[in-house]
């Protein structure tokens, strides 16, 4: 079943098309992601679907019914991990819960057994000042996942860290997805990542946004900690050819 | 329930303990040399009028300020309390306003574009003018006091909590907004407490002014308070009582600098909280 369905939307933003005419979809329990340049209208489309924005042209359905503002199908887990200083973790990961109307004591017994999943047992009531960078980012995935949405946007989730730790991150969502089966959205220029963990990978150009390619990458899971398949390998080189002939990059 | 491995917060409070007392001593030799150069000023200070043998009338040794504390006690203490009473009510008023009108603006940014310039032109009076005419215009008692301390700080107070909306992290508000908060939510579940060092930063600041203004306020005229002692002891050439009274003043401002640090302390825990494990 189709959850999300992005038809023929175009975006412009002060005058610059940041969005054209950009098509795709998302079934139920996949895992899609979406490769670009930088800057290519990857976060626009985001905030297309959290309300930030709304489209020029064409349609978004989720689950089979128009977006609309009170849709809330997403949950979205930014850049950074943007854990607010002056909340515990705990306090942190259960924000979106207390944005629904849970109250704090409700929504602290609902989170707490979740902890452990996480790799943050023990850190709950830690500062965000108090953990690393791999541990913060796993809080943000969280308070991402306990909202219970049918539909998880991740915006380039492991950006902003070191590569040992990305690794060990990618490798730690990997196993997760494994068991929970999210529907997800990952938005990134990394294409390994993209290769490791998606069902299927949509490739955009440089603004204004078009999906220029579209590939399955159906290899048995884990990907991560052995060396791909050899179809992997290919298709990792030909992705970066199309996205370096993209931006002009290619000697 | 075992939330956390700290355990209770007694237990909590005698692992804390050797940590605290510690970061005492620590902090007491971080204001050793503070302390070392206070007491050489005034060692200069009393062994100049002693050799000088200059005139009391002109320059009273800090041993004979000292005296004068001790021997004007009563009346220091029962001058102390009004301007403390002043300083105190013309704060909160002016807090309380400069909150309701920070949060009016960063509700409707159009109010900042019209109100800002009139709290600039106000900065720009000199107190020295505008001081007899607020005393002119409301007479001897508490209210001009508590108006020109107002006055003098409520516009830091204002730019602090305004600015400190401001800084509120693009990436919290917009993450915020996908979970379907309203912008009063977003302004008390981030904006407010991104401002928070801001208004803790502006209120050690404000503090300051706003002892030096109720003691400017008094001296153009009032019926009792530090200003008035320092009028009556000037006007009797007695500065000796004067700078007694400026001790006093100081006193004064440095507790409630210390007060409001340590609620910054308390308020802004999160930030004491220590770094990476």
């Amino acid at each position: 079943m189709t959850a999300l369905d992005i038809a023929h939307v175009g975006l412009t933003l002060g005058g610059t098309t940041v969005l054209d005419d950009v098509s795709l979809h998302v079934a139920d329990g996949e895992f899609v992601s979406i490769l670009g340049p930088s800057g290519c209208g990857k976060s626009s489309l985001f905030r297309l679907l959290t309300g930030a924005l709304s489209a020029d042209t064409g349609t978004i359905r989720v689950n089979g019914a128009a977006l609309s503002g009170t849709s809330r199908a997403f949950a979205f887990m930014p850049q950074r991990d943007a854990l607010m200083p002056w909340r515990r973790i705990i306090d942190n990961v259960l924000l979106g819960l207390e944005v629904q109307g849970m109250g704090r004591a409700q929504a602290r017994a609902r989170v707490l057994p979740l902890f452990a999943a996480f790799g943050l047992e023990g850190f709950e009531h830690h500062y965000p000042a108090q953990l690393s960078g791999g541990m913060r980012q796993r809080a943000a995935l969280m308070r991402t996942f306990v909202q219970d949405r049918p539909i998880q946007l991740l915006d380039e989730p492991f950006g902003a860290l070191d590569a040992l730790t990305r690794a060990g991150m990618q490798r730690w969502l990997e196993h997760r997805w494994r068991e929970a089966r999210w529907t997800t959205v990952l938005v990134t220029h990394d294409v390994r990542e993209a290769l490791a963990l998606s069902d299927r990978i949509y490739v955009l150009s440089p603004r204004p946004a078009r999906v220029i390619a579209e590939f399955m990458t159906p290899w048995p899971r884990p990907r991560l900690g052995g060396p791909l398949p050899p179809e992997a390998s290919r298709l990792e080189a030909e992705l970066l050819d199309t996205l370096l002939t993209q931006t002009g990059d290619r000697p | 329930m075992a939330l956390s491995p700290s355990g209770s917060p007694a237990a909590r409070l005698c692992r804390c303990l050797p940590s605290l007392i510690s970061s005492v001593v620590a902090r007491l030799g971080h204001s050793l040399p503070a302390l070392f150069s206070v007491a050489a000023a005034l060692a200069a200070w009393e062994a100049y009028v002693r050799l000088s043998g200059i005139s009391v009338l002109v320059l009273p040794a800090p041993s004979r300020v000292a005296e004068q504390i001790v021997v004007n006690r009563e009346l220091l203490w029962t001058h102390t309390w009004p301007t403390l009473q002043a300083t105190l009510v013309g704060f909160a008023f002016s807090l309380s306003v400069a909150f309701l009108l920070s949060v009016l603006i960063d509700f409707v940014p159009r109010l900042r574009r019209a109100l800002f310039p009139v709290f600039v032109i106000s900065q720009t009076l000199p107190l020295v003018a505008i001081a007899p005419l607020v005393v002119l215009w409301f007479g001897f008692g508490l209210t001009p006091k508590i108006l020109l301390v107002a006055l003098v700080t409520f516009f830091p107070m204002l730019v602090a909590l305004v600015d400190g909306y401001e800084s509120t992290d693009p990436d919290v508000s917009a993450l915020l907004g996908s979970m379907g908060a309203s912008r009063a939510s977003i302004f008390r579940r981030a904006r407010l407490p991104s401002a928070m060092p801001y208004f803790f930063a502006g209120l050690r600041i404000s503090i300051t002014y706003a002892v030096v203004a109720a003691i400017f306020a008094e001296y153009v005229g009032a019926r009792a308070g530090l200003g008035i002692v320092i009028l009556n002891a000037k006007n009797s050439f007695r500065p000796d009582l004067m700078l007694a009274a400026v001790v006093i003043s100081s006193a004064l401002t440095l507790t409630l600098f210390a007060a409001t640090a340590l609620l910054q302390r308390l308020a802004l825990n999160w930030r004491h909280a220590g770094s990476k494990p």
